[in-house]
């Protein structure tokens, strides 16, 4: 009984010295973690930031979006919310009389134009499916990640004047 | 205003209703909502006797969300983000046993590249949540370190699942008819880094705690459950094998392309919380196993059916998928009547009935202990509440 006792307390023992080891080892390996506001991370390769609108290529101050409502349709927070310019009635009209006998003519109608594109950044989950969505590839992730602030109000962010906002800066700079 | 209800010192509707008891010298204890090792708004009522628990109830509901009525107001695709929400540390199994679930009750056919993908990335998940599991379960039981340790390798995996799914806990990652993103070389070289470096870990994890005789008496023969009380209470996952029943979804009702792998389905029959820790160690050795096959044979193909439908909806019908969890099993049973968001779908939670057996375990035994076996149980609390 004795025994018995005296040998599990020196096993117990022994298995202290052995995890103090893997302590000891691991005192002197470098350091790992990240001192945030000294440091920051390399590589946020990945990261979702929140979604904003992609430039057209010809014009910098113009999203690819053309106003389809797909993404607000699919938002499951529906945190976002567009107005776009209608087309022109007359135009639609004439598209729409024509159409029924010329599948081409619908194309004829005047694009609507994106006006706002408002997104509230408080309820968006990051879901993606916005961005998977989107028939013209307009949406993608920003890489914003240190965002922070003292109010709601300034989460919800109109990405078409970001979008105007960064070209205009982006133009001043090459220009 | 009722000044009664007012002046009334003892306690809130729960706390009543317990109240009634036989003897005059005990005391109710509220141990939560906001207690460290209840992990999340778990609120347990204790009826105490000295250090000893006479009764335990655990008390539901804080973090209540109404993810099954959401089902029923979203369409398909709106509902993908929500069962991540359920189980954070195993977001990809529920977010699985969503898209199974409409797979199944609309036909849809899943590549077999996509099963592949999801076999490593829900497995890669399970390893995580055990991990975060092994650390916040030794915090309980006073130990600081460890969790240091876990939280280390924890950043690697998750490192190297935000590059693919975009998000590191609550990722919504499966699509019906495969998965939204293909994986690349890169993931597939740093994987195989990791499950290396994994096994090293593991050896280090088994000197470091495992063996430990500090931490063996704080687990061993402690919250004995037997196999009745595990299928009385419908427990699964990790607190039904460590009371020796091998039992595992992946085994049991293969789903995806589970029986191409070969791996064991660990088992412990001491029954106490020992039983659970080591079932937990070994599933993370066999999850390893399962991504390095995987990985060796991964076919070539579509990460997505290119047929799969945008805007699903289902035929009227019903149908269960299950899957296995780092928790035990998550079953979702879907009613559709044919439009675009269910008719109703039930979420079953594991560890609401891994949760459901402590009220009986923890009877008879220290408070400390208590603490022992609500932590072996691995609950998430989230997920019971839903
Ligand atoms: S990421 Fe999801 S929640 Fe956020 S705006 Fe897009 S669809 Fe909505
Ligand atoms: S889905 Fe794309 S194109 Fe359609 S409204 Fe949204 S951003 Fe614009």
């Amino acid at each position: 009984m004795i025994v018995k006792s005296i040998r599990e307390t020196v096993a117990g023992m022994w298995s202290l010295l052995v995890g103090m080891k893997v302590t000891s080892k691991n005192f002197i390996q470098p350091n790992i973690t990240v001192h945030y506001p000294r440091q920051s991370v390399k590589s946020l390769e990945g990261y979702r930031g929140h979604i904003e609108l992609v430039p057209n290529e010809d014009d910098p101050f113009k999203s690819k979006c053309i106003a389809c409502n797909s993404c607000v349709r699919i938002c499951p927070s529906a945190c976002i919310s567009l107005k776009a310019s209608k087309p022109k009635k007359a135009a639609a009209k004439e598209g729409a009389a024509d159409g029924a006998e010329d599948k081409k003519a619908p194309a004829k109608k005047a694009k609507p134009e994106l006006l706002s594109f408002v997104l509230d950044y408080n309820y968006c989950c990051l879901c993606g499916l916005c961005v998977q969505s989107c028939p013209s590839g307009a949406l993608r992730y920003s890489s914003d990640v240190y965002l922070a602030g003292f109010s709601r109000q300034e989460f919800v962010i109109d990405l078409l004047a970001r979008l105007q906002y960064q070209a205009q800066k982006k133009g001043a700079a090459n220009g | 205003m009722n000044l009664d209800l007012r002046l009334d010192t003892s306690g809130d509707f729960y706390a009543q209703k317990f109240q009634p008891t036989k003897r005059d010298d005990t005391l109710i204890l509220n141990m939560g909502p906001q207690h460290p090792s209840t992990h999340g708004v778990l609120r347990i009522l204790l009826e105490i006797d000295g250090e000893y628990i006479v009764r335990a109830e655990p008390v539901l509901g804080y973090i209540h969300r109404m993810h099954e009525k959401m089902a029923e107001v979203m369409s398909y695709p709106q509902y993908l983000p929500n069962p991540a929400r359920t189980d954070y540390l195993h977001a990809l199994a529920w977010g699985w046993a969503h898209v199974g679930a409409v797979e199944r009750i609309m036909g849809i056919e899943v590549p077999e590249r996509a099963e592949y993908i999801r076999v490593i990335t829900c497995e890669l998940n399970r390893i995580n949540s055990h991990l975060l599991w092994w650390g916040a379960y030794l915090l309980d039981l006073g130990a600081f370190t460890p969790i240091m340790y876990s939280f280390d390798d924890r950043e690697i995996i998750m490192d190297i699942m935000q590059r693919i799914t975009g998000s590191r806990l609550t990722y919504c990652y499966y699509r019906f008819g495969g998965v939204s993103d293909d994986i690349d070389d890169r993931f597939v070289n740093e994987t195989r880094e990791q499950c290396a470096r994994m096994k090293e870990r593991f050896k280090m994890y088994k000197d470091l705690v495992t063996d430990n005789f500090i931490l063996r008496k704080r687990v061993e023969e402690i919250g004995e459950i037997s196999v009745q009380t595990c299928r009385k209470y419908g427990a699964t996952g990790p607190v039904l094998r460590g009371s020796g029943q091998a039992y595992d979804v992946r085994r049991a009702e293969p789903y995806s392309v589970y029986d191409r792998f070969d791996f064991n389905i660990p088992a412990y029959d001491t029954c106490d919380a020992m039983g659970r820790y080591m079932v937990r160690m070994d599933e993370m050795q066999e999850s390893i196993k399962i991504i390095e096959q995987a990985l060796d044979s991964l076919p070539q193909g579509d990460f997505i059916h290119p047929k799969a439908p945008k805007r699903a909806k289902p035929p009227a019908g019903d149908v269960y998928f299950a899957v296995e969890g780092a928790r035990g099993k998550i079953g979702m049973h879907l009613v559709s009547d044919g439009g675009k968001s269910a008719y109703r779908l039930k979420l079953r939670a594991p560890g609401f009935s891994n949760l459901s057996l402590f009220a009986e375990v923890s009877q008879g035994t220290l408070i400390s202990d208590a603490v022992s076996i609500l932590g072996s149980l691995d609950l998430v609390i989230p997920e019971i509440d839903r």
